[in-house]
C-alpha cells in the first residue's frame, strides 16, 4: 500500500512548513512536496493606509529580515514621490541605505552559516543531532562560534545605527533617509576595539570562506552532488553587469548561461514574471512568462546572484568569484550546497563594502531627502539575503495605498526548494523501511541551503516541536515521531 | 565608581503583531519605572526575537529577565528560572530560546547569569499594533509582579525604601 510520510515542521527554518514524502507500494519515493503555511492577506492589510507608512508597516511581515522589506518598500515609494527609480536619491540617501542593507545581509548570512550550516559541515548530515547546532560548534571549535556571535553583533549594530532603532526602524523614508551617520557612529563601526571593527570583519569573512573551502575539498563528492540540478537563475545586477544587491536591472540566465531575461527595468517586472497557484500549497510558484510555468521557474538567492552577475565590484570578493566561476568553467552552478559557498563570498563582499562606505564622507551629508512629481505607481526591487524581493504599490489622489503586491524571496525559491526536496528524498529514502534521523536531516539540509524565511515573526513561547507522521494511502496515521 | 550591571530586563516580540508585543511593552513600562526610581544598576533592551549574539549581551549581567508573550495554556503570566539547555524549545533556528542563549553564554563566554523568563499570556496575533484588552490586563498584573521582584533585587544592593517591597 502506498505510504505518505510527513515531516512537520521543518526544523531550523523560520515559520511553519511541512514536507510530505509519498512512497509507492515498493517503498520508493513517488513524489514529495514542501508545503508552506504562508501568511497571505498582508497586501490587503496595507490597502487604505497612507503610502508613507508602508516602509514601517511592512516590517510587521517578518522579524527576521525586516530591513529588506523596509528598503524594498522605501524604494517603491521613491518612485511615487518622484525621486526616481534608481539613483535619484542624494549621495547620503543612497549610501546610508546601502550601509543598512549590507549590514542586514552580513548579519543574516553570518547567522545562516555559523548557526545553521556549519554544524552540518563540522559533524556531517548523519552526525549526532545533539551536536548539530552552534553549541556543538562551540564545543568543537570555540573560536569559530565566537566569531559567528560577534559578526552577528556587528551587523546588528550597523542596522541600529542606520535604521535608528532595532525594532521597526525608520531610517529609510520615501525619497531618502531620516538620519545620516555621525562621526562618532562611523568611528564606532570603522575602528572600534577588536573585534568589532570593519577590518576584523573582513578578516573573519575570509576565514569563514577558507573554512567552507576546506570542507568542500575534503567532501567534494557530497557537496557537489547533493541536490544538484540544472535551473534558470534570476537576480538584479548593476547596469554594467556587476553584482549589486541594492539597485539594478532584472536579469535571468538559463542553465547554460544564456541570458533569457535581458536586463529589464524593475518597474516592468509584472510584464515578465507571473505566479502560478497550486492546490496543495499556500505559496505561489513564480515563473518567467515567456517560458511558461514548466520551463520558466528560476532560482534566486546567493547562488543565482553569482550565476547571473558578470563580476564582483570589490577586490577580495572578485578573487573568490573568479575561483567560484572557474569551478564550473564559467557555466551557471546548479549545486544546492554551493549556495553556502556563494553566500560566504557575499559576506566578504558586504564586509568590504561596509569598510569602504564607512570611509566615505558623503555619509555625514545633511541633504537627506529629495522629492519630485508625484506618481501613482511604484515598484521596489531589492536583493534580500534569501533572494529577489518585489514590492509594488499603487496609490490614489488621497495618498492611500490602493494596491500592494509582494513577491518575497522564499516564494521565488518555491519550485527550486521542491526540486531539491524531491531529489534528496529519492537519494536517501528509496527502498528504506523506516525514516531515520539522518534521512530527515538530509531533507532539511536541502531546504536549509536556500535559507527560507517563512514570514512568521510571531514566535511566542510554546510552539510545536518537529513532528514526523507516517500516513498510508487511506490517510491513516501509521507512525508518528517527534523531534 | 563603575555601576554594577545587576539586572537586565530583555523583552522580545514583534510589536506589529498585536499581543506578540507583550515583551516589548513590558520593557517600555519597566524602563519608565527604572528611571522614576533612579535604578542605574538595571537596564532594559528589546528586539524582535532572541538570537545568538544575545549570549554575549547577557554575559555582562548578574541577573537577566527575559519577557515574552506566550501562547501556552497558562494563567495571566508565569515566572520561571531558566537553566542552560542546548535543546531547541522552538523549531525555528532564526530565533533561539532563553535557555539556549544562556547555554551559549556559558560555553562561549564562561558566564552564567541568574536567568528567568516572564511569560505573559497573549490572545491575538494579527497584523495590527496594540494589545488586546485581555493582554493589557495580563501586562498590568505581570508588571506589578515584576516590579516587586526588581525592587527586592535592587534593595539588596541599593537600599531602596522598604515600602517598595510590599506585596
Amino acid at each position: 500500500m502506498p505510504k505518505k510520510i510527513t515531516i512537520e515542521p521543518v526544523t531550523r527554518v523560520e515559520g511553519h512548513g511541512k514536507v510530505t514524502i509519498m512512497l509507492d507500494d515498493f517503498g520508493n519515493v513517488r513524489d514529495s512536496r514542501l508545503h508552506i503555511v504562508e501568511f497571505r492577506g498582508f497586501e490587503r492589510f496595507v490597502q487604505g493606509r497612507p503610502y508613507w507608512e508602508a516602509p514601517v508597516l511592512v516590517q510587521r511581515l517578518c522579524g527576521i529580515c525586516p530591513v529588506s522589506h523596509h528598503l524594498a518598500a522605501a524604494k517603491a515609494l521613491d518612485v511615487i514621490v518622484g525621486a526616481g527609480t534608481g539613483h535619484g536619491l542624494t549621495a547620503v540617501g543612497e549610501k546610508m541605505r546601502r550601509l543598512m542593507h549590507y549590514g542586514q545581509f552580513f548579519q543574516s548570512h553570518v547567522l545562516h552559516f555559523f548557526h545553521l550550516s556549519s554544524p552540518d559541515f563540522l559533524f556531517g548530515i548523519d552526525g549526532d543531532p545533539a551536536l548539530r547546532n552552534i553549541i556543538g560548534v562551540a564545543m568543537n571549535n570555540r573560536d569559530l562560534a565566537v566569531q559567528g556571535v560577534m559578526m552577528r553583533k556587528y551587523g546588528q549594530e550597523i542596522i541600529r545605527l542606520t535604521a535608528g532603532k532595532k525594532i521597526h526602524g525608520t531610517g529609510a523614508i520615501p525619497g531618502g533617509i531620516n538620519k545620516n551617520l555621525s562621526i562618532a557612529e562611523r568611528d564606532e563601526l570603522l575602528s572600534g576595539p577588536d573585534p568589532l571593527n570593519a577590518d576584523k570583519m573582513v578578516e573573519w569573512s575570509e576565514a569563514a570562506l577558507d573554512f567552507f573551502k576546506d570542507y568542500h575539498k575534503n567532501n567534494q563528492s557530497m557537496v557537489d552532488n547533493f541536490a544538484a540540478y540544472p535551473s534558470n537563475h534570476l537576480s538584479i545586477v548593476r547596469e554594467d553587469g556587476a553584482f549589486d544587491i541594492y539597485n539594478g536591472v532584472l536579469r535571468a540566465v538559463d542553465n547554460e548561461g544564456n541570458i533569457i531575461l535581458h536586463d529589464v527595468d524593475c518597474q516592468d517586472y509584472n510584464k515578465y514574471i507571473e505566479e502560478e497557484v497550486k492546490s496543495w500549497s499556500y505559496m505561489k510558484f513564480p515563473y518567467l512568462k515567456e517560458l511558461g510555468p514548466e520551463k520558466g521557474w528560476y532560482r534566486v538567492g546567493p547562488l543565482a546572484r553569482l550565476n547571473v552577475c558578470d563580476f564582483m565590484p570589490t577586490p577580495l570578493a572578485q578573487k573568490e568569484f573568479e575561483e567560484f566561476k572557474a569551478y564550473t568553467s564559467g557555466k551557471p552552478n546548479g549545486m544546492s550546497l554551493h549556495y553556502h559557498w556563494a553566500r560566504l563570498i557575499e559576506v566578504l563582499h558586504c564586509a568590504e563594502m561596509i569598510r569602504d562606505l564607512l570611509k566615505d564622507p558623503d555619509l555625514q551629508n545633511d541633504d537627506l531627502v529629495v522629492k519630485g512629481e508625484k506618481r501613482y505607481k511604484g515598484v521596489g526591487v531589492i536583493e534580500a539575503p534569501r533572494g529577489t524581493l518585489f514590492h509594488h504599490y499603487e496609490i490614489n489622489n488621497d495618498d492611500q495605498i490602493t494596491l500592494a503586491n509582494l513577491i518575497v524571496s522564499t516564494t521565488n525559491n518555491n519550485q527550486p526548494m521542491n526540486s531539491a526536496v524531491n531529489l534528496t528524498a529519492k537519494s536517501f529514502m528509496n527502498g528504506q523501511a523506516e525514516i531515520t534521523e539522518p534521512m530527515m536531516n538530509a531533507v532539511e539540509v536541502a531546504i536549509r541551503a536556500y535559507d527560507p524565511c517563512l514570514s512568521c515573526a510571531t514566535h511566542a513561547l510554546g510552539k510545536m516541536p518537529l513532528e514526523m507522521t507516517l500516513v498510508n494511502a487511506n490517510n491513516e496515521i501509521i507512525d508518528k515521531k517527534n523531534k | 565608581m563603575q555601576i554594577p550591571k545587576r539586572v537586565l530586563i530583555y523583552g522580545y516580540g514583534n510589536p506589529g503583531r498585536q499581543d506578540d508585543a507583550l515583551g516589548n511593552e513590558m520593557v517600555e513600562k519597566i524602563q519608565e519605572w527604572i528611571e522614576e526610581h533612579g535604578l542605574k544598576c538595571m537596564q532594559t533592551d528589546s528586539n524582535y526575537q532572541l538570537n545568538i549574539e544575545d549570549a554575549e549581551k547577557i554575559s555582562d549581567w548578574e541577573v537577566v529577565v527575559f519577557v515574552d508573550a506566550s501562547q501556552e495554556d497558562i494563567h495571566e503570566y508565569r515566572f520561571q528560572k531558566v537553566d542552560p539547555s542546548d535543546a531547541q524549545v522552538e523549531f525555528t533556528m532564526h530565533a533561539v530560546s532563553p535557555a539556549y542563549v544562556l547555554h551559549l553564554s556559558e560555553k562561549l563566554f564562561s558566564k552564567k547569569p541568574e536567568t528567568y523568563v516572564l511569560a505573559i499570556k497573549g490572545f491575538e496575533w494579527d497584523f495590527k499594533e496594540g494589545l488586546s484588552d485581555n493582554a493589557k490586563l495580563n501586562l498590568e498584573q505581570s508588571f506589578q509582579f515584576l516590579t516587586r521582584k526588581l525592587a527586592r533585587w535592587a534593595y539588596i544592593k541599593d537600599n531602596l525604601p522598604i515600602s517598595m517591597l510590599r506585596e
